[in-house]
């Protein structure tokens, strides 16, 4: 029957990841962005809420709770609203566990999944976007052949976040023509002959994250580095989880802006009146707190339809091309409701304007 | 839990009107607006036959006001309802059919929804049980004026006590389903009119006049951009007098709340208009859909968006957009049956719905080309059809205006 109330366990999860939010990630967001790094110790405290792969079954080791995609949502829009770059940060771990969980064969799980039961935070993360501007994730560019009884991946990929410290990159990679189901991912070591890890990124915004350029040369792989071996993955529905998971980290930050925007436009006062009582400004607010609660019912639905089992393409793509933009329009709102002062780094609405902006550009960076 | 499944009655209920739709609505649709001012005859029998019987379930007491209540033990455990929502899903249902013939449809509608909201028992027997008997009647809501809209706390009509009478004079425009309310049947009108004009917006209450009563009298009928098939009256009262018993609400005037409660009922119908302009929107995205498929145009969801034709782009969007518009309508339908304060999130799915769907359909139009501007075709006319949703029952920057109170926390003061 049709609900829009989280579960008492969801509601759990966002009270923690509010309250995490508010102590660990909103005092420290700036300073981390003009440092071009993560604050100290963030990632092992964001591994202690142990919440980006809790969906780990317990035979390996997990928290066996339930998988959801609703439950990554509402997880997700928390961590956007606290800080983006954090946020994509703690769910790195999930852009290899996840897909080993659904995809990987029982010697991939038992080999890999203790990685991410541990205590400490997992060196591992998952390289998809590639440096062009045609970069399409139906038609990658990176190619992976089979050569007796190995492959060989060639190619380069951009945006690997937390790339510097990975000792594991799960490489995705084109076997045949365009689509989808050609797309297949490999278990790449770090010392791999051929793989070459680039410098840290300098990127507009998300500075705190840590993400780097791969370069493959004909990097040679056994057999089972190939992610659910002969059966392989759903690329499809890895994608889908994806973009559930970008769109609800863009509407925590649209929340972010538009909390910012109130709080100001009451503040301000301009002509012997709060700005937020003149309809100029309170209709770009309107509009703002209307387009975020839109955005987040797409969002739910879309990752509803993903806890049926549906693959979710369009429901998801859907959803992600309007979450990108809301993210943006909402956030430029919030630095024109600011003037001036908006465009100064003192204050936090430049900063979600300029992480907004690579939503368009975060495919296949974050997973729940 | 987060939940996007139906409930099973309205599921089913929304199957039946769906084939209902398609089968009585839609044939007539061109016809209906070719001859404005004319009955949807078959259509206008059929459903009141349907909503008489109790055939329509719970979609029909929910337009007739909930008379239903009254069989149901007042001692059984509340269970969450799921009529608002399953009033919304009907609306949408029947406007995909055609949104002029659905305003024609016999019930309560608006004035009904007056009395279910304010009225005593008494007063809901006396009114509502009509609709339930006998031939097809309506019900129909008189605020707006020659010189006030949006603003209906400017109200001049004027309600004098007389006696056991209040004495109705002043002019109403705009009324939907004036005609077939006052002229065609035995319905009534719920007329807003202020009997202290000094006491400003508390000083306005609503009156039932019904059909026949003296000093009641139809000037016209307006010639529209679209619905055609729904008439839209103006209404004079000269020394209109009725009951006192036909007030509704309180006759006290009380300056701390007297508006707000007559102001609730939007809770209730401005999703319902949200959920007919959704219903127009479908239509037209169907339709644009159906004829790219037939022209072999495929919407590549998944690639990426750079590579996506402009057309795609469009329809996407459409798509996107008339879908949010719908889960927000839904979502301030759930609250109402909920027992959840939804004054925001009525307007937020109204102003939504009004502009995705203005838009969509404009869009529509023009994605057709010769086609779509052709009266051979329907596009056009959902196009009329549906820019009354970002007019009536409130403006899209009235709404505006009561999400931005809402949300930066203004009285009408502060925030005009």
């Amino acid at each position: 029957m049709y609900s829009f109330e989280p579960t008492e366990e969801q509601q759990s999860i966002i009270d923690t990841v509010r309250d995490f939010a508010k102590t660990e990630m909103r005092p420290k967001s700036m300073e981390a962005d003009e440092k071009d790094a993560l604050p100290e110790g963030f990632l092992q405290k964001s591994w202690d809420l142990g919440l980006a792969v809790a969906a780990i079954p317990e035979a390996y080791g997990g928290s066996g709770i339930e998988r959801s995609a609703i439950t990554g949502a509402l997880l997700a829009e928390e961590l956007g609203y606290g800080d983006v770059a954090m946020g994509i940060a703690t769910l790195v771990p999930a852009l290899v566990a996840y897909p080993i969980v659904d995809y990987g064969t029982e010697e991939q799980k038992k080999k890999y999944l203790p990685l991410f039961t541990g205590s400490s935070f997992p060196k591992a993360t998952a390289a998809l976007v590639e440096p062009s501007m045609d970069f399409d994730a139906t038609d990658l560019t990176t190619t992976a052949r089979k050569r007796g009884s190995s492959y060989v991946i060639s190619g380069k990929k951009c945006l690997v976040p937390l790339g510097s410290s990975a000792e594991l990159f799960l490489v995705f990679a084109r076997e045949g023509g365009a689509g989808f189901e050609n797309v297949q991912a490999f278990i790449v070591p770090r010392g791999a002959k051929g793989l070459t890890v680039g410098e840290k990124e300098k990127n507009m915004g998300v500075k705190a994250l840590d993400t780097v350029r791969l370069t493959l040369e004909d990097v040679e792989v056994p057999a089972d580095a190939r992610l659910g071996g002969d059966k392989g993955i759903d690329f499809e529905k890895i994608m889908s989880f994806s973009r559930i998971a970008l769109s609800a980290l863009a509407v925590g930050v649209s929340r972010a802006a538009l909390d910012h925007s109130v709080t100001y436009a009451k503040e301000r006062t301009a002509f012997g009146e709060a700005i937020g009582q003149r309809q100029a400004v309170a209709f770009m607010i309107a509009d703002m707190a209307l387009e975020v609660d839109a955005t987040r019912v797409l969002v739910w639905e879309a990752a509803w339809h993903l806890d049926k089992g549906e693959k979710g393409t369009q429901e998801t793509y859907l959803t992600k091309m309007y979450s990108d933009k809301i993210a943006l329009k909402v956030t430029d709102n919030a630095v024109q409701v600011m003037g001036g002062h908006g465009y100064i780094r003192e204050n936090p609405v430049e900063g979600w304007l300029r992480h907004a902006r690579g939503f368009t550009t975060f495919d296949g960076m974050a997973l729940v | 839990m987060i939940d996007f499944e139906h409930h099973p009655v309205v599921a089913q209920t929304a199957m039946m009107i769906s084939q209902m739709a398609a089968s009585m609505m839609r044939p007539v649709a061109r016809e209906m607006d070719e001859h404005e001012h004319e009955d949807p005859v078959a259509y206008i029998n059929f459903m009141y036959d349907v909503m008489k019987s109790g055939a329509g379930g719970a979609a029909a007491t929910q337009f007739t006001g909930g008379s239903r209540k009254k069989d149901q033990d007042p001692n059984a455990p509340k269970k969450p309802g799921f009529g608002n929502v399953l009033g919304a899903v009907s609306i949408e249902m029947m406007s995909w059919g055609d949104a002029g013939i659905y305003l024609a449809t016999p019930v309560a509608g608006l004035g009904g929804a007056a009395v279910a909201a304010a009225g005593t028992e008494e007063q809901k027997e006396r009114f509502l049980k009509r609709f339930s008997e006998g031939e097809p009647k309506w019900g129909a809501m008189a605020i707006t004026e020659p010189g006030c809209g949006s603003d209906s706390a400017a109200i001049t009509a004027t309600a004098r006590r007389d006696g056991d009478d209040y004495v109705l004079d002043g002019v109403k425009i705009f009324v939907t389903s004036g005609k077939r309310a006052i002229k065609d049947s035995n319905g009534f009108v719920v007329v807003w009119a202020t009997v202290d004009k000094s006491a400003g917006r508390a000083g306005i209450k609503s009156f039932v006049v019904e059909a026949g009563t003296p000093g009641m009298t139809l000037l016209g009928l307006e010639k529209k951009h679209g619905i055609r098939c729904s008439d839209t009256a103006q209404i004079v009262f000269e020394n209109c007098r009725v009951p006192k018993e036909n007030l509704l609400g309180s006759p006290e005037v009380d300056l701390n709340k007297g508006f707000k409660g007559v102001m609730a009922t939007f809770d209730a119908t401005r999703p319902a208009v949200a959920a007919s302009a959704i219903g127009i929107g479908r239509a037209a995205l169907e339709f644009v859909k159906e004829e790219l498929d037939k022209a072999g145009v495929k919407l590549r969801y998944g690639i990426n968006p750079h590579k996506l034709t402009a057309r795609e782009r469009d329809v996407m969007d459409m798509e996107a957009n008339l879908k949010a518009a719908w889960l927000l309508t839904l979502k301030a339908a759930w609250m109402s049956d909920n027992k959840k304060h939804n004054n925001l999130e009525a307007s937020i799915c109204k102003a939504k719905a009004g502009l995705a769907v203005t838009q969509l359909t404009q869009k529509a139009v023009e994605l057709m080309g010769p086609l779509g501007y052709s009266r051979d075709i329907l596009l056009e006319k959902w196009m009329r059809d549906a820019k009354i949703n970002d007019i009536f029952e409130g403006t899209q920057q009235i709404n505006m205006l009561i999400i931005a109170r809402r949300i930066l926390g203004y009285g009408r003061d502060q925030l005009k």
